[in-house]
């Protein structure tokens, strides 16, 4: 055996033993922060709701729980869609242009059929449920109220479509979430049509 | 050993059969009884080792705690009532774990203004300052994941305020979200998992750090209010003048502060734990539901300076994600204290005018912007939040210029003692 030190190959034998171990490292902290992610069956909890809103009167608002946010349905009056025209010049993006629907819901309205308004009742800013305030001039909110959502955390205030107003710190219009009618009073929430759910 | 060890004496019995086979008694030389600590030491330098006390209670009510506590979203309220209700002490035990939280922090706070004081950050001791900042981090998410687990309604919203923080980062902000709570929202497998973090991953690191910056501190020696080395001037015997033994002098001195600490934790815990909706709010009392928001979410109260600052910023170019980037950087620009202090001084005794100004200027921001952060955003405060938020930035990063530009004092060769 040689006295002599082959430095070259002991580097080598370094740089490769290194290496391979920076990879099990990796590899084997994978399925550790996979095991973070939704599991199976909070994904199959998360599945699209069904809504029944027969017996939901004009002017009420139905809240249910679809993957622990409230999804609320409003069933706006005459009156309360009027509203959306009178607040439009004090929105941040009354085109809904910067916030979170699907297509079908990027209107005056934000929603399919303008008598049913179907949101996720989760501020914008930091995830509170902002409360109804439908009537106008509510004092607890400001007597210019035009009627709409007011967030108790932090200020935020929006319209009956869930439209920001500006000047609060919610950047966005309250998000839509994807939903379909099943038929005249029954709507299904997590998916774009029956099909795809 | 033989020959080695006939010329020293050796201790008999079970005391020299453990030193032959473990250095303890090299240790608590090196720790207590031959660790040389400024002589000069005022009430401030307490506070460190009432931050290991503190842990310690932590960790003992903790354990305790978890003998009762069930994790989960069903369970996980009930239980806590149960501890209060049905357990032998049980209450003594959480009100000693929840005050203990609050206590923590009261003595961190005091313990980094000390070293803001008496620069105990400048060099050499930067890392004892950075290993000490990466505990106040660690304490901040054990603190923040522990205030989830009694599963109350603020615990909940506070939870689901924090969590969503991470989700104004732009593109992986969701998604990061989703794998920080292991679900659509703040669920069971949320609870579980803080859980697990709370009661052991935080735990171990918040131990091992604080060994670490005992460690870095007793290699480069204890400063003091004067700022001054005390290894500079030694005597014959290679000792430090100004020094004296950390056991028995500070070991008693620090007795006496943890008996007056005690009486003041212990009055809180008997007659006030919840110190007026300060250390437990009163929407906690309720529990966790997904679907009512409480009327005002407020953290605790040792977060509000923070959370000010993430509230004084406005969102725009249609993100939010600003905000939290404020609030991130003013914890992070604490990391960086030791490089934007230039001052020729340590201690502020020998600091100009400038920095006595700015500091005092500091101590009033955080109690402003922590009042703020407790209030909802209404009338003054939201102004006030904005303010506060700039001088609390202005304090550090202008840092580098003022503390070289203000006009310092002599410092003495040694350090100001009056014997009592």
């Amino acid at each position: 055996m040689s006295e002599e030190l082959d430095q070259g190959r002991r580097q080598l034998l370094v740089a490769a033993t290194s290496l391979t171990g920076a990879v099990g490292v990796v590899l084997t902290a994978t399925p550790f922060l996979a095991s973070w992610k939704p599991s199976a069956r909070a994904k199959a909890l998360g599945a699209p709701i069904e809504i029944d809103l027969g017996k939901l009167e004009p002017g009420a608002m139905l809240k249910v729980e679809w993957r622990g946010k409230p999804v609320w349905v409003v069933r706006r009056t005459p009156e309360m869609l009027k509203q959306l025209d009178q607040a439009t010049p004090f929105l941040l993006d009354p085109g809904s242009d910067g916030s979170v629907q699907p297509d079908y819901a990027k209107n005056t309205a934000r929603a399919r059929n303008p008598e049913y308004f179907v949101v996720l009742g989760v501020c914008t800013h930091l995830g509170c449920s902002p409360l109804p305030k439908f009537a106008a001039a509510d004092v607890t909110v400001s007597a210019d109220w035009p009627g709409g959502f007011y967030c108790p955390c932090h200020g935020s205030k929006f319209d009956l479509a869930g439209r920001v107003f500006k000047g609060v710190p919610a950047p966005a219009n309250l998000a839509v979430p994807p939903y379909t009618f099943l038929s005249d009073s029954r709507i299904l929430v997590g998916a774009d049509s029956a099909q795809s759910a | 050993m033989g020959t080695e060890s006939q010329g020293t004496t050796r201790a008999g019995g079970l005391w020299g059969w453990v030193t032959e086979r473990f250095p303890l008694d090299s240790m608590l030389k090196e720790h207590l009884t031959e660790y040389w600590t400024p002589k000069n030491f005022n009430l401030w330098y307490a506070f460190g080792v009432l931050a290991g006390i503190v842990l310690v209670i932590q960790i003992v009510t903790g354990i305790f705690l978890t003998m009762n506590y069930k994790p989960s979203a069903a369970e996980a309220f009930a239980s806590v009532e149960y501890i209060m209700r049905d357990v032998e002490w049980g209450w003594l035990i959480r009100y000693l774990h929840s005050t203990g939280a609050s206590a923590f922090f009261v003595v961190v706070y005091l313990h980094m203004f000390r070293g803001l004081m008496y620069g105990s950050y400048r060099a050499p001791r930067e890392l004892v300052w950075l290993v000490g900042m990466v505990i106040f981090l660690c304490l901040m998410a054990e603190a923040f994941m522990g205030y989830l687990l009694p599963w109350g309604n603020m615990s909940y919203w506070g939870a689901q305020v924090i969590v969503s923080l991470f989700g104004t980062f732009p593109i992986i902000g969701g998604a990061l979200v989703e794998w920080i709570r292991g679900d659509y929202f703040i669920s069971d497998i949320t609870l579980n998992r803080f859980f697990a973090l709370h009661v052991a991953a935080l735990p171990l690191v918040l131990a091992g750090l604080a060994a670490a910056h005992i460690l870095a501190l007793h290699h480069v020696g204890s400063l003091n209010p004067d700022g001054i080395e005390i290894h500079d001037e030694l005597d014959e015997r290679g000792r430090p003048k100004d020094g004296v033994a950390f056991h028995p002098y500070f070991t008693v001195k620090d007795t006496f502060v943890l008996s007056v600490f005690l009486i003041i934790f212990c009055a809180i815990v008997f007659f006030a734990p919840t110190a007026g909706g300060m250390f437990l709010e009163a929407p906690n009392f309720e529990p966790a539901n997904p679907m009512q928001t409480p009327p005002h979410i407020a953290p605790v109260w040792y977060f509000t300076p923070f959370y000010a600052m993430l509230r004084a910023v406005p969102s725009f170019l249609g993100t939010q994600v600003w905000g939290v980037l404020v609030m991130f950087a003013a914890i992070a620009v604490l990391f960086f204290l030791p490089w934007l202090d230039r001052s020729p001084v340590k201690s502020v005794r020998y600091k100009g005018p400038i920095t006595k100004f700015a500091l005092a200027t500091f101590a009033v921001t955080m109690v402003v912007l922590g009042l703020c952060g407790m209030k909802p955003p209404v009338g003054i405060y939201p102004s006030l939040a904005k303010i506060f938020t700039v001088v609390y930035f202005a304090f550090f990063l202008l840092m580098p210029w003022y503390s070289r530009l203000d006009r310092t004092k002599p410092v003495p060769r040694r350090v100001t003692f009056h014997a009592h």
